[in-house]
């Protein structure tokens, strides 16, 4: 079988809604939610890296390389905001954070 | 000099109002007082020189004060010789007053106040009584209406007093409602509500016809009723008289003014300024009449049976009142205007005695509670006295001699009404010495029964308060042990501050009939008058009266002879026969005591459905239907909705996230199914 573009799509979609799932389905933890969304942001760089590869153009694969970047630098904030947060509520199950409420 | 007459009461009540607290109350009852007494001692000398002949005029104030349209009106003062009888009466009475007031209200903590509003109540009166066209009087009448109305509730803490000062004013619409409507129906008969045209005009009016509400009726008379309306509503008159009685509420001082010189008179003064109109319209002067005579014998059957001394002043005042407007119904209006006159006089007596009793008893005001004070009050007594002897018309004192003249007129008109007024104020005469002689035989003698009461006071001290008992009612309250004479409290004369008035009022009311019996009535009449009373060709009623029979002239003597033994034998011989009399005619006792149950009819008729009708309009009309359907009801629907709204912010990320994901499905479901333009 040849693993062509529709496979490597087919796996991103598949990432990504894997990822919006553990966002929306996810009640305990807050850092899952962060994982989801890792998950979420490297689907969309395996569909930048297979139209990339597809239609020979490097471009894709170079905006890649800045989405892992500014993915890493996300997840750094993400993490220190959460464990600020940790040390304010002394919580971070999702079900606690609901201080937005109207 | 009658600018300053009228307009220097203005001024004491404008330093009294604004400066009062500054200046403190002692200089405010010293300019008030000083001020009214310059205006009396004015007035006497605009009275002598109208009395010696001097022509009637018109003092301009402003020359076209309100000008629309058609209605040009100027303020002037008409001076005549009407206007100068008033003048006297009016600054004669409220200085006396005022003077009385500084020593009856010396303990009261608002008297700047208190001199303010009684000063007003003068400038109105006066205002009234000079002025020169309908609207000028309308002011003075709107005027005497807010002052009396201030009066009354002077003492506002007290409900009662509120609730009078209220009754006062509403009945006292009613009568100008038709007051106003009189004037205008006179500007739209003769264009004009000046004097000297609506009198020029009148003649032309007799006989005319106006479509009234489907019905032609007599110009004249209509216009007439709807004046006495507004007569009937400031005088008392049966069927508005209730605010009256009640007007007891006030300080002693204001229950004098009102009664003898102010406000009540208003009317009389009305109908007699009128008398040009009125004595075209000879179906109006029968009505006058008729009411006249129902209210005098209707007041002085309630006044038989009142406790509270000053209630039985106030219906006997009501009673004359009646008096003077049978005299002017039957064509006497000099006659009316005499009695009011004299009345002024020992009114103002009466009333003030009755404030000195009370002021001796402690602001005891219930005459059960009384007696055997001739002892302990000589000069009182004897004031009371004179007063009394007055009012019933004894021989040669000033009651005498205009309440005979009416009796005698009342005979002797050939008018509508008139046989029936004659019949009234007959009885009536009988009733009046009566009642009066019982107030002076409860009050000054028989037993002490102040000492006795004096004990159970406390007791029931405050169970008849609602009926006006306690005329001191916040002084009281501050030292509550002083209300009622205790026990060994005796009851003192008042000061000099207060007697004083007294002597000279009493003067005025044994020989204020004696001095101007012929100016009034008498053969100077032409010349007094001058014309200021109009009378019509065939009214010789100051002819006839002199030819009635001699039974008739006799008759009011015999009455009030009758009424003085009926009292002295009930109250003095026989102590204890008023309260058997009672007991075996409760019904009649009863009528009388609950005033011929006027207040219960009106409450019934009038107060609980105006009150229904507010309170309708107010909860349903304004309440649930415009609140409901307006402002509170869209109000409402949109917390309602709000309140689902905030539902939705849950707080929750993953919820916000849920939404935002249905929403880019939304979005790419439309883009995929409709494709991109």
């Amino acid at each position: 079988m040849v693993i062509g573009l529709t496979q490597y799509l087919v796996v991103a979609a598949a990432l990504f809604t894997l990822g919006v799932l553990g966002i929306i389905l996810n009640r305990k933890n807050i850092i899952v939610i962060l994982m989801s969304i890792e998950l979420i942001l490297l689907s969309v760089n395996i569909n930048l890296v297979a139209f990339s590869t597809f239609h020979g153009d490097l471009v894709g694969q170079v905006f890649a390389l800045f989405i892992l970047t500014v993915a890493a630098a996300e997840a750094a904030i993400g993490l220190a905001i959460l464990v600020t947060y940790y040390r304010n509520r002394g919580s971070i199950a999702v079900e606690d954070i609901n201080m937005m409420k109207g | 000099m009658y600018v300053a007459i009228v307009f220097l009461p203005l001024l004491g009540f404008l330093i009294a109002g604004l400066f009062g607290r500054q200046l403190g109350p002692r200089p405010s009852e010293l300019i008030t007082t000083g001020l009214l007494f310059v205006s009396c001692l004015l007035s006497w000398v605009a009275f002598s020189q109208i009395a010696i002949g001097s022509a009637p005029m018109s003092v301009p104030v402003i020359t076209d004060w309100i000008v629309s349209g058609d209605v040009k009106v100027n303020w002037a003062l008409r001076i005549d010789s009407l206007t100068a009888v008033m003048l006297v009466v009016v600054t004669t009475v409220s200085s006396l007053v005022h003077l009385y007031s500084i020593g009856y209200m010396h303990e009261d903590p608002s008297r700047q106040r208190f001199f303010g509003y009684l000063s007003l109540f003068t400038f109105a009166m006066l205002m009234l009584v000079t002025a020169d066209n309908l609207l000028q009087m309308f002011f003075g009448w709107e005027g005497v209406g807010l002052a009396s109305y201030l009066l009354i509730g002077f003492w506002f803490q007290k409900p009662s007093a509120n609730a009078a000062a209220i009754k006062a004013f509403v009945v006292n619409r009613v009568g100008d409602f038709g007051f106003a409507l009189g004037i205008f129906l006179v500007f739209y008969l003769t264009n004009s509500v000046a004097f000297d045209q609506v009198f020029a005009a009148a003649p032309g009016l007799v006989g005319k016809q106006i479509h009234v509400f489907g019905m032609n009726v007599d110009a004249l008379t209509i216009t007439c009723l709807l004046l006495f309306m507004g007569a009937m509503g400031k005088s008392a008159q049966f069927l508005l008289h209730t605010w009256l009685p009640d007007a007891m509420e006030g300080p002693t001082p204001v229950s004098a003014l009102i009664h003898a010189a102010t406000m009540v008179t208003a009317g009389v003064f009305m109908v007699a300024r009128l008398s040009p109109l009125f004595e075209l319209a000879p179906v109006a002067l029968g009505v006058v009449t008729v009411v006249g005579g129902i209210t005098a014998l209707f007041a002085a059957t309630v006044g038989l049976v009142q406790n509270d001394i000053k209630r039985v002043i106030a219906y006997s005042t009501c009673s004359q009142l009646g008096y003077m407007f049978v005299a002017l119904g039957v064509g006497g209006y000099a006659m009316g205007i005499f009695h009011l006159f004299t009345h002024a006089f020992f009114k103002a007596l009466l009333f003030l005695g009755a404030g000195s009793v009370i002021h001796a008893m402690a602001h005891e005001q219930d005459m059960r509670n009384m007696g055997g004070l001739s002892k302990y009050i000589p000069g009182t007594f004897w004031m009371m006295t004179i007063g009394t002897f007055a009012l019933t018309g004894f021989p040669l004192t000033a009651g005498f001699f205009s309440k005979d003249a009416i009796i005698e007129a009342a005979y002797a008109a050939q008018k509508p009404g008139a046989v029936f007024a004659f019949l009234c104020v007959i009885v009536a005469a009988g009733l009046t010495s009566f009642y009066s002689w019982r107030l002076v035989f409860m009050t000054f003698f028989g037993d002490e029964k102040w000492r006795h009461a004096a004990d159970a006071h406390g007791h029931d001290a405050h169970g008849h308060a609602a009926h006006g008992h306690d005329d001191h009612a916040h002084a009281a309250a501050s030292h509550d042990d002083h209300h009622g004479p205790s026990p060994d409290h005796t009851p003192h004369e008042s000061p000099a501050v207060m007697m004083i008035p007294l002597y000279v009022l009493a003067v005025g009311a044994l020989f204020a009939g004696l001095a101007f019996k012929d100016f009034f009535i008498g053969h100077g009449f032409a010349e007094f008058w001058k014309k200021s009373l109009f009378v019509a060709k065939d009214n010789n009623i100051l002819d006839a009266m002199h030819h009635v029979p001699h039974w008739v002239g006799m008759a009011p003597f015999v009455m009030m002879s009758i009424g003085f033994l009926v009292a002295a034998y009930a109250y003095v011989i026989r102590p204890g026969t008023a309260d058997r009399w009672a007991k075996a005619n409760p019904l009649l006792y009863k009528f009388f005591l609950n005033k011929w149950y006027f207040d219960e009819l009106y409450d019934f008729l009038f107060v609980r459905p105006a009150f229904w009708l507010g309170r309708l309009f107010w909860k349903t009309g304004d309440g649930r239907i415009i609140d409901g359907m307006g402002p509170d009801g869209v109000a409402a629907r949109v917390v309602d909705v709000t309140n689902r709204a905030v539902k939705l912010q849950s707080g929750y990320v993953y919820h916000y996230a849920f939404a935002m994901l249905i929403g880019v499905a939304a979005f790419i479901t439309w883009y995929l199914v409709g494709g991109v333009r």
